[in-house]
């Protein structure tokens, strides 16, 4: 009994040694990356896995979905990803234009002003369900993953181009064509309380 | 020259080979662990991550010394310098060489042995002056351990000693070798005195000691805390066991020892079986390997470059084998590296009487 045990216990731990060595050995040579869908895949059983970050990175598809990124000359602002972002990451605020301000690159006309696009990225949950709705592709995802930043409000990426000045005399823009509106309104009003009597 | 200053050279110089060996050695635990996990280990420090452990206690050295407020202050503090201080001192007796040893005593082998027992006193006072229940638990494991892991090891330790007839440990390299004066059988039928070589090597001279070597280290691996007898640190269920609460220089001292004392378990089983500082090399016919490669200088190069294939079996040993649990530690322990550590007494004392 002792002696079985004993025999067994040698050989298994001679078994785990002659693993052990040959992994030793072979930590000259690196993994390569193959692609998944090779059928050798799993069949790479030695050499080094590490990969030394940032000195080497492995490769990534082209259109892989890291980060979030907004074309905003594209963007319509029609607020449609704030609202189907399940955390409530996207935040926007627009202001109406006096007219149609140009068309976006697949000619929809745009109307709203974009005076702030913010998206928090340390909310976000890469869901991507925002670059589905978006009705003029402006919102992707990028391949783009290593964005360390130093203070978590700079994770807040602010894709808006307007100044807050822009934004200011936007707001005064509209507000003055909406007071001639009314004024307008009110002129037409009267004329037609004047022209009953 | 004033003796005490040659005392105190040796102090000083048998000090810097152990904190040097114990930086190479945890660069080499971390590379070895490293490549058998298919990683690279440090990289960063110097080139390869040569500078790790240097930066590494560098660090240690600046750190706050924190003494927990519910510990028992002096066991706290004196316990990692005994720790430390237990495995330094038995280098003292151990043989560098022909005619290289700091203190040549003729009871080297008891005297060694006697106090790298002194370190499990040191661990129970970490332990218990921590006061914090990783720490004791720890400490009990690991005196548990220890001093039953005693008795195998001192078994297999007398029945090299009952071949080599002396607690002298420069004797007992001595014999092993070609400069030995007793003539050496090789297993105990050709005198190879004038050949040398691995071939007079006591595991050689008598093969069942070759069996108290493995008792023996086993044993030793048990006695330094190391995988995969290392239940005393278990860091997945003790955080570090009996050091948990150290910080800086008293943690480095503690890592030190243990680092030391993997040399010195080394160096002791490489002195009692396989050859001390003799050469591997045989004479062969006009070929006198031997005794081209004996002298003092390939003395220190013979038993290092041994020692340090042990420590490498020691870590490769750590990176292969999972932990014992501790009924399984003592089972081993008691039922079967006793019972074979008596038998190989037991032959031992035949083959003294009929054999040699």
């Amino acid at each position: 009994m002792i002696i079985r045990n004993t025999i067994s216990a040698f050989i298994t731990a001679w078994k785990g040694l002659a693993l052990t060595w040959k992994h030793m050995f072979a930590a000259g040579k690196k993994r390569k990356s193959i692609d998944i869908k090779n059928d050798n895949y799993f069949a790479e059983q030695e050499g080094v896995v590490t990969v030394q970050y940032p000195k080497e990175k492995i490769p990534i598809p082209e259109v892989g979905r890291y980060q979030l990124h907004v074309e905003i000359d594209d963007c319509i602002v029609c607020d449609l990803c704030a609202k189907i972002c399940p955390v409530d990451c996207i935040e926007i605020e627009s202001i109406k234009a006096t007219g149609p301000i140009g068309q976006t690159s697949d000619g929809t006309t745009k109307r709203l002003y974009p005076a702030k696009f913010d998206i928090d990225m340390a909310k976000c949950l890469y869901c991507g369900l925002c670059t589905v709705v978006c009705p003029t592709e402006c919102i992707t995802m990028t391949n783009q993953y290593d964005r360390s930043v130093t203070h978590i409000s700079e994770l807040t990426y602010k894709f808006s181009d307007m100044t807050p000045q822009d934004a200011e005399e936007k707001r005064q823009e509209l507000a003055k064509q909406q007071a001639e509106k009314q004024a307008a309104k009110e002129a037409a009003m009267k004329a037609a309380k004047k022209k009953e009597e | 020259m004033n003796p005490y200053f040659t005392y105190i050279l040796i102090a000083v110089a048998l000090f810097s080979f152990t904190a040097i060996f114990a930086l190479f050695a945890v660069y080499a635990e971390r590379k070895v662990s490293a490549f058998i996990q298919d990683r690279l280990g440090p990289m960063e420090t110097g080139v390869y991550g040569s500078l790790q452990t240097l930066a590494d206690i560098l660090k240690m050295l600046q750190k706050e010394l924190i003494v927990p407020a519910a510990a028992d202050k002096v066991l706290f503090v004196v316990a990692p310098v005994i720790i430390f201080v237990s495995v330094y001192m038995g280098f003292a007796s151990l043989p560098w060489g022909p005619g290289l040893i700091p203190a040549s005593l003729n009871l080297g082998v008891f005297y060694v042995f006697a106090i790298i027992s002194v370190e499990s006193v040191g661990i129970l006072m970490a332990g218990w002056g921590s006061n914090n229940k990783y720490s004791l638990l720890g400490a009990l494991r690991s005196v548990a351990q220890v001093v039953s892991y005693e008795i195998p090891a001192g078994i297999a330790i007398i029945s090299a000693v009952m071949i080599s007839q002396s607690l002298d440990l420069q004797v007992i390299a001595t014999k092993q070798g070609i400069l030995s004066t007793e003539g050496a059988k090789f297993l105990g039928l050709w005198d190879v005195s004038g050949v040398g070589g691995f071939l007079a090597w006591n595991v050689f001279q008598a093969p069942h000691l070759l069996l108290a070597y493995v008792i023996y280290f086993i044993a030793s691996l048990a006695e330094c805390n190391r995988a995969p007898f290392d239940i005393p640190e278990a860091e997945s269920e003790l955080v570090s066991g009996f050091h948990t609460e150290y910080t800086g220089i008293r943690f480095a001292l503690i890592f030190l020892g243990e680092y030391s004392m993997m040399f010195l378990v080394g160096m002791f089983g490489v002195l009692l079986f396989l050859g001390g500082w003799n050469t591997p090399l045989p004479n062969i016919g006009s070929f006198t390997l031997a005794d081209w490669t004996t002298g003092t200088g390939w003395g220190v190069f013979w038993i290092v470059a041994k020692v340090l294939l042990v420590v490498f079996v020691q870590m490769w040993l750590r990176w292969t084998l999972p932990r014992l649990r501790v009924d399984q530690l003592m089972n081993l322990c008691w039922k079967v590296l006793t019972p074979l550590a008596f038998l190989c007494m037991l032959i031992s004392g035949v083959w003294q009487l009929l054999v040699m």
